[in-house]
């Protein structure tokens, strides 16, 4: 594949996909703290979505972020727009923001995901070494 | 390798008047996690406030800062400010 063949393939993918992710890894074996949050949130909406895991070429995260400007991963979109990484969608799931963008209730949140200073204490010494 | 430190100057530097706080998030020299409270997010959506930190780091988030995670808020908004 080339890299135009690759970036057309994203572009396609945010427009079919109402709400695309692009992450490392996948929703069921994510390779990253980060984008393990991002696909948990959504999997605690219950909504359906697309996941493309970045890492298997690492063209496709170039022209990932060449088409949104952003340059972490993950990425997450919908509707065709770059709604944000971990952090944006993170803080959306908790208010209570997200599940009103994708149009789903709130699920009852039994014991938050530790928000602040939790980084720390995570055994976080593995993710994201993978590229 | 970058420290929290560095990363709170150049971010300083950038929004000048902002108030900034970088922690490294493991103690490894690339993770961060960076806390910023700036006027000039007045009126952006998150993810151009996001962008504008990012962009104080260019290419070294993803190289050298391996990871850099970011909450941003304006003065004034209602909550606890800091």
């Amino acid at each position: 594949m080339t890299n135009d063949e690759i970036r057309a393939f994203i572009e396609n993918a945010i427009k079919e996909n109402r709400v695309m992710l692009f992450m490392k890894g996948t929703p069921q074996q994510p390779a990253c703290g980060f984008s393990m949050r991002a696909s948990g949130a959504l999997n605690a909406l219950g909504v359906k979505y697309a996941a493309l895991d970045i890492l298997p070429d690492p063209r496709i995260r170039e022209e990932l972020s060449g088409v949104s400007g952003w340059p972490t991963i993950p990425q997450l979109f919908v509707g065709g727009e770059l709604v944000g990484g971990s952090d944006i969608v993170m803080e959306m799931f908790e208010s209570g923001e997200l599940a009103e963008l994708l149009g789903v209730e709130q699920p009852e949140l039994e014991a938050e995901p530790e928000p602040e200073q939790p980084v720390q204490q995570r055994p976080i010494g593995l993710e994201n070494r993978l590229n | 390798m970058p420290s929290a430190e560095e990363l709170r100057e150049r971010i300083e530097d950038a929004l000048p008047g902002a108030d900034v706080s970088v922690i490294d998030t493991t103690g490894g020299g690339d993770h961060f996690r960076a806390e910023v409270v700036s006027e000039r997010f007045e009126g952006l959506s998150r993810i151009q406030q996001h962008k504008l930190i990012y962009d104080v780091f260019g290419d070294e988030v993803g190289g050298a800062i391996h990871a850099l995670s970011i909450k941003t808020a304006t003065p004034t908004p209602a909550g606890d400010g800091r």
